[in-house]
């Protein structure tokens, strides 16, 4: 692999960038792998590298229908965040977070990773309430959180509303300074190159189109590239999720819905922080390239149009510009949607199947982008070595019947963030 | 944004509906323990013909039951709810 600097990015100007090589190679499948990674968006490209690099695995292909990246890696708000209250679900995305903080230099390639702040907004005394004791378990568990008066957000925030008649009135807000954003394409990028250097096989435009199972245990999968062999498969497709694990005869605890973001077109920068509003349901940040980026709840019913419905975009833009006046003039330049496996408890599944060998790392929700390096980590260490890491372990596929549900929105098991 | 035609209230714009729940995950009660697993948490989850309820819940409020399509977003058909036994 070819490392990228500094000064090899001046020498190859100097020759207008003609020097570059390929940044992953475009193999033809084998007829047979150790691991078979399904899904080559970050998760699974992520796994794919862990199993490379941390367990010296060397005959591994990662196989994408489509192309690497091209479904909700590059789909997504681009928010990095641990700001969550349950134990269990900060240990995962902190697990997470930290490995942002040194993906740039891992990989070496640029995600553009800045740690620019998470912002919850609080509007109301019980919003506070709530928001303390959030910061609280947070700051019990090792995280970074500090609870923000109303003075402190509108000195970080100039460009929100801090009116007393605004209809989303300010009382104070809660950041996690080490939150952020990151490039997310570079992401699947990145980790397609330092997978690629270390021998991974990344197939694109290879649908699995079914299971080769004997006796209870996976033996492979068919693509539309052939039968290939593998020990040990993991799925990490999204919002299909079901679908694929459905070519097992594995019914999952999922429904899959349509997640939306929006952005508006490019311009100065006027918002340094990410700025998130958990009883309006509203994300709010300004990429690198100067757009304001958009997000909210899901669409709320079960669809894989990849469509979204425009009373979304409306709800988001409304709440957006009630928040950041400012925001009126602009112009939406984009809107997409991500199929996105919503679990009933609104946390992931990390487990082997019922099939001996067929492992899921699904049902990420609204939440997958930030879990990448992480997800791709624990779910690495699952397929190497049989055994879910101790992070991984209270995602377990079997917790909805024993009502060990990881329930964050403390909502009950639905697939509704409400 | 689909148009769902309320037998009470004729065609209305979906922002006037919610999703409530897959027929599939609809659970009698009586049913089992192993039943009510395997209605709630092991689901089709189907890309294509989907029986749905949903509720005109911003109209009339009645729970309806839909055939719809979830990648096209056709529906084939609606209907009230049979009455309860």
């Amino acid at each position: 692999m070819k490392r990228y600097s500094s000064l090899g990015l001046l020498t190859a100007g100097l020759t207008g960038h003609t020097s570059w090589p390929r940044a992953w190679r475009d193999p033809t499948p084998k007829t047979r792998y150790d691991i078979v990674i399904i899904g080559g968006g970050g998760h699974g490209l992520a796994t794919a590298y862990n199993l490379a690099k941390r367990h010296g695995l060397r005959n591994i292909a990662v196989l994408e229908k489509g192309w690497i990246g091209g479904g909700n890696t590059g789909r997504n708000t681009t928010i990095v965040r641990s700001n969550y209250r349950l134990p269990q679900m900060q240990d995962l995305m902190e697990f997470s977070l930290k490995l942002w903080e040194t993906m740039t230099d891992e990989l070496n390639y640029n995600v553009m990773f800045s740690q620019r702040g998470a912002i919850f907004l609080g509007h109301s005394d019980s919003d506070m309430t709530k928001l303390a004791e959030r910061g609280d378990a947070m700051l019990a568990r090792g995280l970074d959180a500090e609870l923000l008066s109303r003075d402190q957000v509108a000195k970080m925030i100039p460009v929100l509303d801090m009116s007393r008649d605004a209809r989303f009135p300010i009382e104070g807000g809660l950041n996690q300074p080490r939150g952020g954003s990151a490039r997310h394409d570079a992401v699947a990028w990145g980790y397609a190159r330092a997978a690629d250097a270390l021998g991974v096989d990344i197939i694109q435009n290879c649908g699995v189109t079914g299971f080769s199972i004997r006796g209870g245990k996976v033996e492979g999968v068919e693509t539309t590239r052939g039968t290939i062999g593998a020990d040990r498969v993991g799925i990490c497709v999204a919002g299909h999720s079901g679908q694929v694990a459905g070519l097992a005869g594995v019914k999952l605890p999922v429904e899959s819905q349509l997640l939306q973001a929006f952005v508006t077109e490019p311009i100065k920068p006027m918002i340094d922080t990410v700025i998130m509003s958990q009883s309006v349901h509203c994300y709010i940040s300004q990429s690198d390239k100067g757009e304001v980026v958009l997000g909210g709840d899901p669409d709320n019913y079960p669809t894989y149009s990849q469509r979204g419905v425009p009373m979304r975009l409306e709800q988001v833009a409304g709440e957006a510009i009630a928040l950041i006046p400012a925001l009126s003039k602009l112009r939406m330049l984009r809107s997409w949607a991500g199929t996105t496996d919503m679990s009933f408890d609104g946390a992931p599944i990390l487990d082997e199947l019922p099939v001996e060998g067929l492992y899921l790392s699904g049902g990420w929700c609204y939440g997958g982008f930030k879990a990448t390096p992480g997800s791709g980590w624990l779910f690495a260490d699952h397929l190497a070595t049989g055994e879910a890491h101790p992070v991984a372990k209270p995602f377990a596929l079997d917790r909805f019947e024993r009502g060990a549900t990881v329930d964050e929105a403390g909502a009950g098991p639905k697939a509704r963030d409400r | 944004m689909q148009l769902i035609t309320c037998p009470h209230c004729g065609p209305r714009a979906q922002a006037e509906f919610e999703f409530d729940r897959a027929v599939e995950s609809v659970l009698a009660l009586d049913a089992t323990e192993a039943e009510a697993v395997a209605r709630l948490y092991r689901r089709e989850n189907p890309k294509g013909w989907s029986w749905e309820l949903w509720r005109h819940s911003a109209g009339c409020g009645v729970f309806l039951k839909l055939h719809r399509h979830t990648v096209t977003h056709e529906i084939a058909e609606v209907s009230l709810l049979d009455a309860a036994p």
